[in-house]
């Protein structure tokens, strides 16, 4: 999984497949950061406080 | 007692008829659980798996519901990166049956290894040629997609929701909600894809290989497309189910509608595909193997060419022409036979690739070995049935899952 | 498999098997059992559950009396070298748990690394791979007779036959400290080579001119099993019966005759 396992070679075969593993966990992960700062900022802001 | 709870205008059965059912498919999960700690502590000789059966119910069920639950995937890439806007009025809870389906899957195969605790080798030693290994990474990834998309489901919550960054969260998750939805599809496309790699690799089982393209095999897009056809008639089936079990109408028949035609049109093109790699198998691949179609399918008391007809012509072909047809999805009795039909024929498909290929005796000097699952690996099969159930049924009754349920039912 | 191209003069260790020598006599089976610390339980009658490196088949040509004919077809692991090492099992492993070797063509099983997942097993044509379906338990006082070169294997893992690697071990460390690369023929022998009574087993590298499975494998009735299926496998079979060669392959109902015209 990363490079400094015994059996990791740079071929192309882990190029591209931890290529697209990192690129995805990538994008969950700054997505995921993002809607929690930003909601963190919002509710600083006091949005989003109404009650029924 | 829990009326706080329920969304604004929407009607639900009295509390104590609801736990009443959550305690009778409680019993049953539990004993399910009594049967996967069976198997944690005493080992999978509490299985009826042998030297021969490598492979057997789990992994079936495993291929099985992954495969149901592409009706996740699928109707997120409609509607948030093709534009189906009608799609937004089922799509939590095909969210939620893929969330079900692929959390089940993972429990399975937490079963299934032989050392469950060693089961992080396979991400720390990874062998990226490996199709399980494409199957590992991309299945916890994507189950991490669709916990992000249910969560902003469960923020809804009346009274979670009045936490402001609750609903300040979930508001935020909505907003870029088609970026998690299309790295789901990407993610699904390969998993679902080499699951069917899974099998299509195997060069020493002429039942289950597959010539193919580069390093994926054609059971690795037959797989996919075959997920993309029938995950969403499962989603259609469950809210069906999910009709008749409430008494209620929950979603409008042009969404459905527009959902089967979809599903019905990628059901005919498969079921084409599947026609052709079988036909291609059968005279090419397979002799050159030294083993002719029949052989596959005789001398033995299960597996006779009729699994073939159930799988093509019954679970593809009849199903495919009713969906496809404007007629066939607007009769209920068509529109229920065509989804039961679709997801029969997918998990008949994902039944050989894994069971027959197994069974099919390689060495010309041995027979057929014959398997039935014991009742520890049937329960922990239903197990996430009933966990399913559980889940399904306290979303329904908490959540907003479905948006026109409170039009439908004034 | 990276190491491919490192070694041009690679050793590939095999065997050829004399079908019409073996008589059955299980001592082969035996052997291998002492030498790798292959664990048995009380009742062996299910051979599904039974770990057994090596197995003897009984053939039968399927014929009446007096034409009948049976042959003992003993299996151990093929070792397949199939294209370029891809043999079936090592490219399915998905925690690079079994490798082929370069160096000797011994596909190698990492115990400890592996987590049971069992997809080697559904590889393997032979079903040369065994799972530990129950932990072992030696019967009393037996420990103390375990062969203390080769580790005990737990519950959930997959094992198969190693061609007794820990003695190719033992043999290059011996001919290290003696200043050697090279490993005489005898110096490095599999436990069932040398238990067979009938001699039909014989081991040794096959790129070696000076071994005898060098020129064993090449007579003309010579075999391995399901050739056709590209596995390469580095166990050769002699038989000068038809019917035991013909019972190595899967063929359609003509390839047979045309090949032998």
């Amino acid at each position: 999984m990363f490079p400094f396992s015994f059996e990791w070679v740079w071929d192309a075969g882990h190029m591209v497949f931890h290529g697209g593993l990192w690129y995805a966990l990538g994008i969950i992960g700054l997505g995921m950061t993002y809607c929690i700062g930003k909601a963190v900022l919002d509710t600083l802001e006091g949005k989003g406080g109404h009650h029924d | 007692m829990d009326s706080e709870l329920i969304p604004r205008g929407v009607k639900r059965c009295p509390l104590g008829q609801f736990s009443l059912w959550i305690g009778i498919v409680g019993v049953v999960l539990l004993w399910g659980v009594y049967a996967m700690f069976l198997c944690w502590f005493k080992g999978l000789n509490q299985t009826n798996m042998n030297d021969s059966y490598g492979f057997a119910l789990w992994i079936w069920a495993d291929l099985a519901v992954i495969a149901l639950g592409g009706g996740a995937f699928f109707t997120g890439f409609l509607r948030y990166i093709v534009g189906k806007d009608e799609l937004k009025n089922i799509i939590n809870y095909a969210v939620l049956i893929g969330f079900i389906c692929y959390s089940s899957a993972l429990l399975i195969l937490a079963i299934d290894v032989g050392q469950p605790l060693r089961a992080w080798h396979i991400f720390w030693h990874a062998n990226v040629h490996s199709m399980l290994t494409e199957v590992a990474f991309c299945l916890s990834c994507y189950f991490g997609v669709l916990t992000i998309e249910y969560i902003p489901l469960v923020l809804e919550n009346r009274q979670i929701d009045k936490v402001p960054f609750f609903h300040n969260l979930g508001h935020n998750m909505h907003e870029i909600m088609a970026v998690f939805a299309a790295t789901g599809a990407f993610l699904s496309f390969f998993h679902q894809g080499s699951l069917g790699g899974v099998a299509g690799v195997l060069f020493g089982r002429p039942f289950g290989y597959r010539e193919g393209v580069l390093v994926w095999p054609w059971t690795f897009f037959l797989f996919t497309w075959s997920a993309a056809a029938c995950g969403p008639c499962f989603t259609i089936l469950i809210t069906k189910i999910t009709e008749v079990i409430t008494g209620k109408k929950l979603v409008k028949d042009n969404v459905i509608d527009l959902l089967a035609k979809i599903s019905g049109w990628m059901l005919a093109t498969y079921i084409i595909a599947k026609i052709i790699d079988t036909w291609y198998w059968a005279v090419v691949t397979a002799p050159s193997m030294g083993f002719t179609l029949m052989e596959f399918y005789s001398n033995n008391p299960f597996y006779g060419i009729w699994i073939l007809f159930l799988e093509i012509v019954l679970g593809g072909i009849v199903p495919a022409g009713i969906l496809i047809t404007q007629k066939g999805r607007s009769s209920s009795f068509a529109l229920w036979t065509a989804v039961i039909l679709a997801v029969i024929g997918v998990s008949v498909n994902r039944w050989v690739m894994v069971l027959q290929v197994m069974a099919v005796p390689v060495l010309p000097f041995e027979t057929w070995p014959m398997y039935l699952p014991s009742w520890q690996e049937v329960a922990t099969t239903i197990l996430p049935v009933a966990y399913g159930i559980i889940l399904i049924m306290l979303s329904h009754r908490y959540l907003p899952i479905f948006p026109q349920e409170q039009e439908l039912n004034p | 498999m990276k190491e491919e191209h490192k070694h041009k003069k690679t050793r590939r260790y095999g065997m050829v098997i004399d079908l019409d020598k073996c008589t059955g006599c299980g001592a082969c089976m035996v052997a291998c059992m002492a030498e790798n610390n292959v664990p048995f339980r009380e009742d062996e009658t299910d051979k599904l559950l039974s770990l057994t490196w090596l197995r003897i088949y009984r053939l039968t040509n399927g014929k009446p009396f007096p034409e009948t004919d049976i042959c003992y077809l003993p299996r151990p692991c093929m070792h397949c070298e199939g294209h370029h090492g891809h043999s079936p099992c090592v490219s399915v492993c998905p925690a690079t748990v079994t490798d082929y070797d370069w160096e000797t063509g011994i596909v190698s099983q990492i115990y400890t690394r592996c987590f049971g997942c069992r997809y080697c097993m559904a590889a393997c044509p032979y079903h040369a791979r065994y799972f530990n379906w129950w932990d072992p338990v030696w019967p009393e006082g037996m420990k103390q007779y375990l062969n203390p070169n080769v580790s005990v294997r737990m519950r959930g893992v997959v094992e198969k036959c190693s061609f007794c690697f820990p003695r190719y071990q033992v043999a290059s460390e011996k001919a290290h400290a003696e200043g050697r690369r090279e490993l005489e023929e005898e110096e490095y022998q599999t436990a069932c080579t040398q238990a067979c009574p009938a001699g039909a087993i014989t081991f040794g590298d096959l790129n070696n001119p000076k071994h005898a499975v060098y020129k064993l494998k090449k007579s003309p009735n010579a075999f391995r099993l399901l050739e056709k299926l590209g596995t390469n496998p580095k166990v050769y079979y002699i038989s000068s019966r038809e019917w035991v060669r013909r019972a190595g392959d899967n063929y359609l109902e003509h390839e047979f005759k045309e090949q032998k015209v």
